[in-house]
């Protein structure tokens, strides 16, 4: 299981809880695994967010994730 | 083995002569309007005078019967049913049931010469019927302000906020009440920015072509070339691969340059024109109206402090404008706000408002500069209540690796620690300051960027070698490239060329945005170069018979890699390049991905002003830059780099602003009124260039571009406060403002 970090104002979706756990090897499979658990969660999901594991933004879907990653839902982040 | 465990670069480093700088100063370069076509049209814009307008009618018909015009489009020739960002794009392009900001686009014209086009755009009526407008975010925000789009807030609102709040967030960790119940110095403070324009020189410009059969050319300056592509095709439904985007050299984006604004309109117009090619370049007043400044801010900040400095808690509310559209970056403005100090009790709440402005664009290190300067005001005029140096409470509460951000993930590798050393051990902190005179420091944070990159490279018949990036250069990536190609190859940096090519030549890249292009790019280059060098030890391998992994490639040569390899003589990327007709054909590499390692980036800044007591002018006396750049690769760029965010943050905190009238109109679209610094107004911007490698990266480059433009506001901000006692809270600290606060204080 991974704990996903969320923000705060996630919680309304996810019956008040900041930290979700999920089945997740990848960074995709943490955004179905939120949008499954959650569907509340599916809009903003689908609008775009970032994953940051252990402190790096995941760079697509594929990023892996390991048992003991630190896993943060972050709004999509990018630059000028 | 990652290069940056070499103890000795040969080209990494060093400052070589830029590959762009003979066109540029002999005005060989070609930027967007300098593409001209057999056939060509040219094209004007109708705009709307009004700030929110239901449009009415839209008369066309005395335009089109002008000699010379030869087309005219309105909404109504554009594809519907987009939704969401597209939907956004499309109506920001042309306006459909309402114009919703002064400037924006309702119809365009085409005609055989601009001032024809000019004239005819002067004979389409348009009929509207003025609606409320409102401006300020905090206006905006009200329950009782006009509601500009009901229905476009996302699912992150909760019901029952006011109409214009179009994204909620809020985050944070810890117990901020028991934090501050901890501190001796509590101190809230509410704070604003203005927007403002990202100032590049070269206005947008472009001439797109587009047939009936749905396939089409632009030639358009642009931070994107696959971003122009991908957003024009779903503007105008078109099949993206059928659009083909050259991008020209690039006077500047700022982030201004990564989104589209008029460029579906030159191929709206062509298409109708039966596919000659329509030329479309925005006025000054143009890009002022109608192209993408950043938000403007009003933030609440409350910090607790103990006595020896150490922050106990910190809360933020911002809300933000980013126009009529979704898009003010209030997200990433809190997660930087806080992101130089360590926090166990933080809270971030942000408001994405829309309000009857232009859509808001990105700008170097977007939302960023305006969380600094509400924070670091703040940490600055607490460590002055408490009598602390406002660097040591800086150092006291810096973040190091592996310590948790203020937004929630822990740090990798990083350099505040270093880079506030390095501030603290600079002689510009011992110049003594005179009457009027102050100093202020800042620090400032941003996150870079990697995003979709596509890289390919080849060697020539002579041993030379040639790059094709997807990413405009516009701080110099061309010369970083070509220095770590070279360096990779062990040939001369004067033998490589690198190439900005056009959307038919790669896979799909992202901008030239986020800090993004010598790390994302260069590192795709330093991969496929290790292609083209495994190839040419595979070839040399091939000649002296023996096995390639008992090849290894030095100073720009294959050799045998030992003594048990064989004894042959060196064979150079000149001969082997020069035999690759007969070896089996052409030698290159390519690299796409996603690349990892992005490297964030921390600077501090310290700033000596002097404050005229009798006009409330400020003077920048002297100005410092310390930032992390992992590694220098072409030190004059990151010099550069540095000075340019110095410079626009400096505008951002004495002088510019868009300024609105009553009637929601903007009232300084020139230069003339929207003042940015000139070289005159400024010294000598001092750098230091601190290299704490980035592990991601080949050459430890983190991206440099952004971080600079974030500490000027505050640091500013604090300097006056040094010189004059006078805490301001309001950017821009014009010399009105400033005259008017010291008289308020019985001083002016």
């Amino acid at each position: 299981m991974v704990a996903v970090n969320l923000w705060s104002s996630l919680t309304r979706f996810t019956d008040g809880a900041r930290v979700v756990e999920l089945e997740a090897a990848t960074a995709g499979q943490v955004l179905d695994g939120l949008k499954a658990a959650y569907p509340g969660l599916a809009p903003i999901v689908d609008a775009g967010v970032s994953v940051v594991i252990d402190g790096e933004m995941a760079t697509g879907r594929h990023s892996p994730i390991g048992p003991e990653s630190e896993v943060v839902l972050m709004q999509r982040l990018k630059g000028g | 083995m990652a290069k940056d465990e070499f103890t000795e670069f040969k080209l990494v480093g060093t400052r070589p002569d830029r590959p762009d700088g003979l066109d540029k100063v002999t005005g060989r370069a070609r930027y967007g309007a300098d593409m001209s076509m057999p056939g060509m049209l040219w094209a004007a814009v109708v705009r709307s005078p009004h700030a929110h307008a239901r449009i009415l009618r839209i008369d066309t018909s005395k335009a089109e019967a002008l000699e010379g015009v030869k087309a005219v489009v309105t909404r109504a020739d554009f594809p519907e049913g987009l939704t969401g960002e597209e939907w956004n794009l499309q109506e920001n392009t042309i306006a459909g049931d309402k114009a919703l900001y002064d400037g924006h686009a309702v119809a365009a014209v085409a005609a055989t010469s601009a001032l024809l086009a000019q004239d005819a755009a002067r004979l389409i009526e348009v009929d509207y019927e003025v609606l409320p407008h409102v401006i300020d975010v905090d206006d905006a925000i009200k329950p009782d302000a006009p509601a500009i789009r009901p229905g476009a807030a996302d699912a992150t609102v909760p019901e029952g906020m006011p109409a214009n709040v179009v994204r909620y967030i809020d985050f944070g960790h810890g117990d901020v009440d028991a934090g501050f119940a901890e501190a001796d110095l509590v101190m809230e403070r509410s704070y604003k920015t203005e927007a403002t324009h990202q100032g590049y020189i070269e206005p947008h410009a472009c001439v797109g072509q587009l047939g009936a059969d749905g396939k089409g050319e632009m030639w358009v300056c642009t931070q994107g070339q696959w971003y122009i592509r991908k957003m024009c095709a779903d503007v105008l439904g078109l099949e993206t691969a059928q659009l083909r985007v050259t991008p020209s050299e690039i006077g500047g984006g700022f982030g201004g340059k990564t989104t589209i604004f008029m460029e579906p309109l030159s191929l709206a117009l062509s298409r109708k024109a039966g596919g000659r090619p329509v030329k479309l370049v925005m006025t000054r007043s143009e890009v002022l109206r109608a192209t993408g400044p950043t938000a403007s801010a009003s933030m609440d900040v409350k910090i607790g402090m103990t006595k020896d400095g150490t922050i106990t808690a910190a809360r933020a509310e911002f809300r933000m404008q980013g126009g009529a559209f979704p898009g003010a970056p209030v997200d990433m403005a809190l997660y930087c706000a806080f992101a130089p100090y360590k926090l166990k009790n933080v809270h971030h709440i942000g408001y994405d408002v829309l309000a009857n402005r232009p859509k808001c664009a990105a700008y170097r290190a977007p939302g960023s500069p305006m969380g600094a300067f509400a924070v670091e005001s703040l940490v600055d005029e607490m460590s002055r209540e408490l009598g602390l140096d406002p660097l040591d409470v800086r150092l006291t509460n810096g973040v190091r690796e592996g310590d948790r951000a203020s937004y929630g993930p822990t740090f990798g590798s990083i350099g505040l620690i270093e880079t506030l050393e390095a501030t603290k051990a600079h002689p510009n902190l011992l110049v003594p300051l005179g009457p009027n005179q102050g100093r202020g420091i800042a620090a400032g944070y941003w996150f870079n960027h990697s995003g979709e990159t596509s890289v390919s490279m080849a060697i020539s018949e002579d041993g030379s070698a040639q790059v094709s990036v997807g990413t405009p250069d516009i701080g110099g990536s061309r010369a970083s490239i070509a220095l770590m190609v070279a360096e990779t190859l062990g040939i001369p940096y004067e033998d490589v060329r690198v190439n900005v090519v056009e959307t038919g030549s790669l896979g799909v890249n992202e901008p030239t945005h986020g800090s993004r292009a010598t790390f994302a790019s260069g590192k795709a280059a330093v991969v496929a170069t290790g292609q083209a060098i495994k190839e040419m030890c595979r070839r040399a391998a091939a000649e002296w018979g023996i096995d390639e992994d008992a090849v290894e490639w030095v100073n720009g040569a294959a050799q045998p890699a030992g003594p048990n390899a064989g004894k042959f003589p060196p064979l150079t990327i000149r001969e082997i390049a020069g035999k690759m007709g007969e070896t089996g054909g052409p030698i290159s590499g390519h690299h796409e991905g996603l690349p990892e390692g992005v490297g964030a980036s921390f600077g501090c800044h310290v700033v000596d002003v002097e404050v005229d007591p009798e006009t409330g002018h400020t003077t920048i006396l002297r100005y410092l830059v310390v930032q992390d750049a992992g590694r220098a690769i072409h030190p004059s760029y990151v010099e550069g780099q540095y000075q340019g965010g110095a410079v626009q943050g400096i505008g951002w905190a004495l002088n510019e602003e868009y300024i609105y009238g009553e009637d929601g109109r903007l009232q300084n679209a020139i230069f003339l009124d929207y003042r940015v610094p000139v070289a005159s107004d400024l010294p000598m911007i001092d750098t230091v260039i601190v290299e704490v490698p980035n592990p991601g990266h080949p050459f430890g480059v983190r991206g440099v571009g952004e971080t600079g433009i974030t500490p000027p506001l505050p640091a500013i901000a604090n300097a006056i406060q040094d010189a004059t006692g006078l805490r301001m809270t309001h950017l821009p600290m014009t010399p009105p403002k400033v005259l008017a606060a010291l008289k308020a204080a019985g001083r002016g």
